[in-house]
């Protein structure tokens, strides 16, 4: 895009472009940490990630700041103001996936002393990969302005929603079949919610960005599962 | 009454027919040349009565030119040919038996310097209603300067000095002496030509607001600089760039979404 005629101010919008970025990658690297953990179980790492969501929150905060620091500078217009309002909504997603994956570790951490894999976990497998494949693909909507990336998330986050719903039978079910799967397959089961959650604010953050480069609002009516 | 003839027929035909928001003044393929100089092309633009239009743009874009056309202030200038259609209520303003004397005070004007008369803050005012023979006694014409200056928003501050000089008023008071002047004669159309870029913020906030409240009487017309003041004050917002009408629209649209590449680079600061 043309540059502004003060080049402060494309240096600012870059700023919170770049802070949006890094932001986006840390919740993505925490989510992909937490995967690993339903293999490993790996309390060191569960307690790095639960740790580390606070650098997640400090950059919430700077991109608050920041983006509130141009309104009140650059009172920017159009693109330039739905860039700003997009990034502060987008922040406030990444923050929440950030929770929520923070969440999933605690509980991993919590089911750890399990001696073996219960069934479902092959399943959660799967659906931490959707969600990945999703968050990866936001990033990129994001970073290269796509519009049709942003849509594929918006389309996309069904996958997740179907896999969450009979991930939920089928923890129900082992947990009928033997009560002792039942606390393992609780942590499981709020695993799932959470990241059918995350699926969600990952869509979110798409309609951000066909907002932000479109100008125009994502219809109110999302393919549900 | 006392505007036009035929105007005021119109109007209160339209009043009663037409469902609001009416559009007052209807523009076709207006062009005007300085000399040689092509200096507002083709422009088609419908204004709503009733509300603020804004027109923004670079400077020397043809926004002043567009607004003299609807006045024919640019009759007055030599070199100056304008070309097409220009309506105000259905009625055709190059018309060769329209009054323009008449048609000036239909459509009233503000300018970027406040430009009272050298004469007390009363004459500023009656000046115009008795020169248009509005009142037939001096009770009336009392009447007339205190209800234009209280819509002005100004009564309260020179009530007490009505016979001092308007030119001792402070520059925001000044505008404000100019927009009661503006509207003594009662009329259709108010356009003002960057009215706030000689003020400071407060007094600009004030006109801000005068002109927020003079638009359920008036359609207003103004032309400014500030992307902010135009979101504030207009309903609706034209983007002029070297003649051309580029984009006209609602203007939270046009602050927020605008159509036309050349609109985004211009209010976001990207031109040049
Ligand atoms: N009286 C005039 N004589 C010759 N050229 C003029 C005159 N008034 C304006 N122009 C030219 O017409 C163009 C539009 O001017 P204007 O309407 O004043 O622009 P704006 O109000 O958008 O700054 C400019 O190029 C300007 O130089
Ligand atoms: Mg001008």
């Amino acid at each position: 895009m043309t540059q502004h005629t003060v080049s402060s101010f494309d240096e600012e919008l870059k700023s919170l472009d770049d802070m949006v970025m890094t932001m986006a990658r840390s919740v993505i690297r925490q989510h992909s940490d937490c995967s690993d953990l339903l293999a490993s179980r790996d309390a060191t790492l569960a307690g790095r990630i639960i740790d580390g969501d606070r650098a997640i929150d400090d950059l919430q905060v700077g991109i608050e700041e920041k983006a509130i620091q141009t309104i009140a500078k650059r009172q920017p217009l159009a693109i330039d103001l739905r860039t700003v309002i997009a990034t502060l909504k987008i922040a406030t997603d990444l923050e929440r996936i950030g929770d929520l994956v923070k969440n999933n570790a605690k509980r991993m951490l919590a089911s750890s002393a399990q001696s073996q894999l219960p069934p479902g976990a092959a399943n959660l497998e799967m659906l931490n990969e959707r969600v990945a494949e999703q968050l990866d693909r936001m990033l990129e909507a994001f970073e290269q302005r796509d519009d049709g990336l942003a849509k594929e998330v918006w389309m996309r986050d069904i996958e997740i929603d179907t896999l969450q719903t009979s991930l939920f039978r089928e923890l129900l079910t082992y947990m009928m079949e033997d009560p002792r799967n039942i606390g393992y397959c609780t942590h499981l089961l709020f695993c799932a919610r959470n990241l059918e959650r995350i699926g969600d604010h990952a869509t979110n953050i798409a309609e951000q960005v066909h907002y932000m480069v479109t100008g125009a609002t994502m219809p109110i009516d999302r393919p549900k599962g | 009454m006392h505007g036009v003839a035929g105007m005021s027929v119109q109007q209160i035909e339209g009043a009663t027919v037409r469902p609001l928001p009416t559009t007052k003044i209807i523009a076709r393929d207006v062009n005007v040349h300085y000399g040689e100089k092509h200096a507002l092309k083709a422009v088609d633009v419908d204004i709503p009565d009733c509300s603020v239009t804004s027109f923004i743009g670079p400077s020397g874009c043809g926004k002043s030119t567009f607004l003299r056309c609807i006045n024919r202030m640019n009759d007055t200038i030599a070199s100056c040919r304008v070309t097409g259609k220009i309506e105000i209520d259905g009625r055709d303003i190059y018309d060769k038996t329209l009054d323009v004397v008449q048609l000036r005070a239909r459509v009233g004007m503000v300018f970027q310097k406040p430009n009272p008369f050298p004469k007390s803050i009363y004459e500023n005012v009656a000046y115009a209603p008795r020169l248009h023979g509005m009142s037939r006694s001096k009770a009336e014409l009392d009447q007339i300067v205190e209800a234009s200056l209280e819509k002005a928003g100004l009564w309260g501050e020179v009530k007490d000095r009505l016979g001092d000089s308007g030119t001792g008023l402070s520059g925001g008071q000044q505008q404000r002496l100019c927009i009661a002047r503006a509207i003594s004669v009662n009329p259709d159309v108010i356009l003002m030509d960057e009215p706030c870029s000689a003020l400071d913020p407060i007094a600009t906030a004030r006109i801000e607001q005068l002109i927020d409240s003079l638009r359920q009487h008036f359609c207003i017309v103004i032309v400014t600089h500030s992307m902010q003041q135009a979101a504030r004050v207009s309903q609706r917002t034209a983007f002029f760039h070297l003649g051309t009408l580029v984009e006209e629209g609602p203007t939270t649209d046009i602050f927020t979404s605008p159509k036309d590449k050349r609109t985004q680079d211009y209010i976001t600061g990207r031109f040049g």
